[in-house]
């Protein structure tokens, strides 16, 4: 992504029809969120400038463009913000209609069940799987991973109801919302792997998810943009001591 | 009819503040619909078999296809049902972002803290919960600010899709002055909603659909002390 930036600065002068020299993402490079934006940009082949926060450390950039929540993703099109990564992914899916496929599905039903399992993915398996993580005590760690396992055995069972659990994708022959949606939490589930020796995604339980696992890997915008797992292992580290600090 | 030959079924309860954004938003577009009222004690084949994940209301069952949670049902109403009126969304992107940023905030910082109030066991979390949902309230006040660019509604000259998910909680809004003792928008301390609120309650849909305040304080009122005394018999 540093390539990008390069090649984004040498490219301000011919201000690209893209909105290279008017979007800025700001984003931290193992966050789920900021890495389905990421891969929606890539996605539809948008060029943009990348601005890596530092999370304990927020810029006057992020504070101002994001004042309510101070998170991120944001990102910045002609001088205006927009956040919330499932509403970012929209926008850039409805600006950049004409760069390539669609992220969301053109049926409005088939939209309906993509938002319900994204909204699912958040409301569910996301603080399930960080609450394992973050858990303080064995017995909080066993109840989150059950939850996160359950939360997954659903997820299989969306999977095997879109197109039969036939299609290489939520999205179908290529990748969509959902696959975003999910996808950016594979560097997590590797380092997951690493710290506690734990499958999100089991094989033997979640099949259909594992060989999807295995196919969103191996795509161009998972490939140019989601990190190893080390680099979320190495970020865990780095929240677990902040986390220890805290409760001192 | 507007909307045509259209089947619609409201799998709701007449409680549920979510399930009112549903009947909001059918209402705005003019569309006839026929209401499953569900006892949530005793959940119904139909409710079951058609929301598995959560088993929960609404559930709008379109020519016999199941859509859940409130505010995609409100989004496919939306862009899928012909019915009266302008859009709920905003057609340009951006403003369509600022709506969907603001519905989420709703959700997560209003609504959530808000059915934790009348859930939770002892005064002291309730106190807490509230104390979090009147912060969201001021942070709401400045997105009614920016949404709306000093029109009527965060839709701006006509109701819009935020409008909708703040509006099925209005019935509450009103009650949670007799059932917690604090008022939720008060003129005092965040004058753009409280304004709204008078507004939205004067829209014929709002007329026909929210629930009547009294009723929902007796409601709210008995859900409060069935949890608390859950909490004492422990």
């Amino acid at each position: 992504l540093r390539r990008q930036a390069e090649r984004g600065r040498e490219k301000k002068e011919s201000s690209m029809a893209d909105g290279e020299g008017n979007l800025k993402l700001l984003g931290l490079h193992v966050s789920p969120f900021a890495l389905r934006v990421r891969m929606a940009l890539g996605f539809k082949g948008v060029s943009y400038e990348y601005i890596e926060e530092d999370l304990f450390h927020k810029s006057e950039l992020l504070l101002s463009s994001n004042p309510v929540h101070k998170k991120v993703p944001v990102l910045i099109h002609n001088g205006r913000p927009v956040c919330e990564s499932l509403a970012v992914v929209q926008y850039v899916d409805e600006v950049w209609a004409g760069a390539g496929p669609d992220i969301l599905p053109a049926d409005p039903y088939q939209r309906a069940i993509a938002r319900f399992w994204a909204a699912y993915i958040d409301d569910k398996l996301f603080p399930a799987w960080t609450g394992f993580m973050k858990a303080a005590t064995e017995e909080v760690r066993g109840e989150k991973l059950k939850e996160t396992h359950a939360a997954v055995q659903n997820l299989e069972k969306a999977f095997s109801e879109s197109a039969n659990g036939k299609a290489a994708f939520f999205g179908g022959d290529s990748i969509g919302y959902l696959d975003l949606a999910l996808g950016c939490f594979l560097p997590w589930f590797g380092a997951l792997r690493v710290m506690f020796g734990v499958e999100v995604i089991d094989a033997a339980n979640a099949p259909l998810l594992a060989a999807w696992a295995e196919r969103f890997g191996e795509t161009a915008v998972a490939k140019e943009v989601l990190p190893e797992p080390d680099k979320a292992l190495a970020y865990a580290t780095k929240l677990k001591a902040y986390w220890a600090s805290l409760n001192k | 009819m507007a909307g045509g030959n259209v089947e619609l079924k409201l799998v709701g309860q007449w409680a549920s503040a979510f399930v009112t954004r549903v009947k909001l938003a059918l209402h705005l577009k003019g569309l006839s619909y026929e209401i499953i009222e569900e006892d949530l004690r005793n959940k119904s084949e139909l409710l079951l078999s058609s929301n598995p994940v959560h088993k929960a209301v609404p559930v709008l069952i379109h020519n016999g296809k199941p859509i859940c949670e409130s505010q995609i049902i409100v989004q496919y109403i939306d862009e899928t049902l012909v019915g009266v009126g302008p859009s709920l969304l905003p057609a340009d992107p951006y403003e369509r972002a600022v709506a969907r940023f603001w519905a989420a905030y709703i959700e997560d910082k209003l609504v959530a803290p808000w059915d934790r109030v009348f859930r939770v066991k002892t005064d002291e979390e309730r106190g807490e919960e509230m104390k979090q949902m009147l912060a969201a309230v001021d942070v709401l006040e400045g997105g009614f600010k920016e949404c709306s660019n000093g029109k009527c509604f965060f839709g701006g000259d006509c109701v819009g899709y935020v409008d909708v998910i703040l509006g099925g909680a209005v019935s509450y809004a009103k009650a949670n002055e007799a059932i917690f003792g604090a008022k939720l928008f008060d003129a005092a301390k965040t004058p753009l909603l409280a304004a709204w609120m008078e507004r939205f309650c004067e829209l014929d849909a709002a007329k026909a659909v929210l629930q009547d305040v009294d009723t929902v304080v007796k409601h709210g009122k008995f859900l409060v002390a069935k949890n608390s005394a859950r909490a004492s018999n422990n």
